[in-house]
């Protein structure tokens, strides 16, 4: 009855950075924000078949919700200052998925409208290729930001006004 | 003396409910919406202007991702465009083949649109189903093409390869589950409170309304008016076929939601009929100036591979003249309207999109309506971006 405690009466050591790191990872809210055809496999990944929602992650309508961008598709000048602002908008601390070769580097849209890349404007931390990527594949991106994010130092001074947080340089 | 004035409301590019990245100015009375401005080109690529410079054969890829929720039967529009420029005859295989995919495509595509219109109208239920089922056309695609999305799949000619032996036997398990899953949805929405109240008499557009706008597809099928591509204008041996073209009479959104289930259940038939058709044979034309050679000649024989590089880096010269052909795509009549000047690209390549001209309707369809209802008439005009922005 009440409340299961399987450890039993524990004490658990670990640093803050650490605590901090790993709940920010097994909560990782991201954008619904799809551009193009990649966003209808962010979907897929997201419904049942694959279920984001086991890695913690559930889709937020709002930018002040989310701390992660995922750019699912073609990035157009026109589209970019809006996509800017919604980064703005997102609190801090925040990631940036540049899923499929159109976020990437444009793809095969070499064009007069086509931004190539959206790391033109926004720090992207993890690109994920393919044209669209399978869900396994943003999958394995989402692990690869968790293991970004648990290799972040000072996270819990930062949060506190202490210093800045360290983002070591993807390997 | 009390005065009253609209407001202006932005909704968009960043929505959850409009579909991608669709931009609409509202201007409102209290909750009621007085008119709709759609602002769209957050999403041009330009993919007419490539065109242009791209042979026949490269062209087919850009065409996957305009509607990117049927890329084949974008690829099915564009390649019967050029064939019908080039003169070409298809297999029967090959034929079959090319509907039982665009047939696929059409139930992928309608199960995305249910799960998109029930999730914006607060049917999350539906959402999870269609995309289980989808997850199942998109195996097939896999298990064909290689690729879950862009297919990439046709040939100016015929096919890219034939179907691996596995091919029917899992559309046809598919086929058969199928409407036993429609049942399931018609279970939690046709008869769901909340779904009649926000569907019954949301979004009406009359027959001629529909006409004068030149929509096409389910919307134009919902407001009554009996007009099917494959039917009146049939392309790529659909004559053969028998299925019945569901019409509306409410003109509403209730009317649109029923009869792309029916749509959905006579793409079911459809493709039992094809599968029952289908024979071994060849599927690509006998036409080396247009078509790639077999796979075992390019492997096995010089000659093979000096034709697959010619036909694969200069293409093939088109005879002077324009041609369009219309297929009817999940969301309506896709038109591509291609000039040659009698080179190896095309001179002009337009793209007729059904999204684009559907979308015109949304002021006529939403003016005097609440401002909620709005997002109800977008699921349920099926706009997609990629096409309507190209």
């Amino acid at each position: 009855m009440g409340v299961d405690n399987p450890l039993g009466d524990n004490v658990i050591t670990t640093s803050l950075d650490l605590l901090v790191n790993w709940s920010r990872k097994s909560s990782i809210w991201p954008m619904t924000f799809g551009l193009a055809c990649c966003a209808i496999e962010m979907m897929a990944t997201g419904a049942s078949h694959n279920d984001l929602d086991r890695f913690g992650i559930i889709f937020r309508a709002s930018p002040r919700q989310s701390d992660c961008i995922i750019i699912a598709g073609t990035v157009t000048k026109k589209m970019l200052p809006v996509i800017m602002t919604v980064y703005e908008q997102m609190p801090e601390p925040k990631w940036v998925i540049a899923m499929g070769a159109c976020a990437c580097s444009g793809g095969v849209f070499d064009t007069y409208s086509v931004v190539q890349g959206i790391d033109e404007a926004l720090p992207v931390d993890v690109y994920i290729p393919g044209c669209p990527p399978r869900p396994e594949a943003l999958l394995f991106g989402l692990m690869k930001l968790q293991d970004k994010i648990m290799s972040e130092r000072n996270s819990f001074g930062a949060s506190i006004g202490l210093g800045e947080r360290y983002i070591p340089e993807a390997a | 003396m009390a005065t009253t004035e609209t407001m202006t409301l932005n909704m968009g590019p960043q929505h959850p409910s409009t579909h991608g990245v669709l931009r609409l100015v509202l201007e409102l009375d209290g909750e009621v919406i007085v008119k709709v401005t759609p602002h769209i080109g957050y999403l041009h690529r330009g993919v007419e202007k490539l065109s242009e410079h791209r042979t026949y054969h490269q062209i087919l890829p850009l065409t996957d991702r305009l509607d990117y929720l049927a890329p084949m039967s974008n690829n099915l529009g564009y390649i019967l465009a050029v064939e019908k420029l080039m003169g070409v005859e298809v297999p029967d295989r090959a034929e079959t083949i090319r509907i039982i995919m665009a047939e696929l495509t059409r139930l992928e595509s309608h199960l995305v649109w249910i799960a998109c219109h029930a999730l914006d109208i607060g049917a999350m239920t539906v959402f999870i189903y269609a995309f289980r089922e989808r997850e199942t056309v998109m195996e097939i695609y896999e298990l064909i093409s290689g690729a879950r999305m862009t297919s990439n799949f046709f040939r100016v000619g015929g096919l890219s390869q034939d179907v691996p032996d596995e091919f029917v036997k899992k559309v046809s398990d598919f086929i058969n589950v199928m409407p036993g899953y429609l049942d399931q949805y018609e279970g939690l929405l046709t008869t769901n409170p909340i779904w009649l109240k926000r569907t019954i008499g949301n979004g009406v557009i009359s027959a001629e309304d529909a006409i004068d706008f030149g929509i096409t597809g389910p919307a134009l099928r919902g407001s009554g008016v009996d007009w099917d591509l494959r039917r009146d204008n049939p392309y790529s041996g659909y004559d053969k076929y028998q299925f019945k073209v569901p019409v509306g009479e409410n003109c509403d959104t209730f009317d649109r939601y029923k009869v792309r289930l029916i749509e959905m259940r006579e793409a079911c038939k459809i493709v039992r009929q094809a599968l029952d058709r289908l024979k071994p044979g060849p599927v690509l034309a006998d036409c080396p100036q247009v078509c790639y050679p077999p796979k075992e000649n390019v492997y096995n024989s010089i000659e093979g591979l000096i034709h697959h590089f010619k036909i694969a880096s200069e293409g093939f010269p088109a005879p002077e003249g324009e041609v369009y052909q219309g297929v009817e795509a999940p969301k309506g009549e896709l038109g591509f309207y291609i000039v040659s000047d009698g080179g190896n690209k095309p001179e002009r390549m337009r793209i007729r999109p059904p999204s684009f001209v559907n979308l015109q309707a949304i002021e006529k369809m939403s003016v005097g309506t609440m401002i909620a209802d709005l997002v109800a008439v977008i699921g349920t005009l099926d706009i997609v971006l990629g096409e309507i922005d190209r």
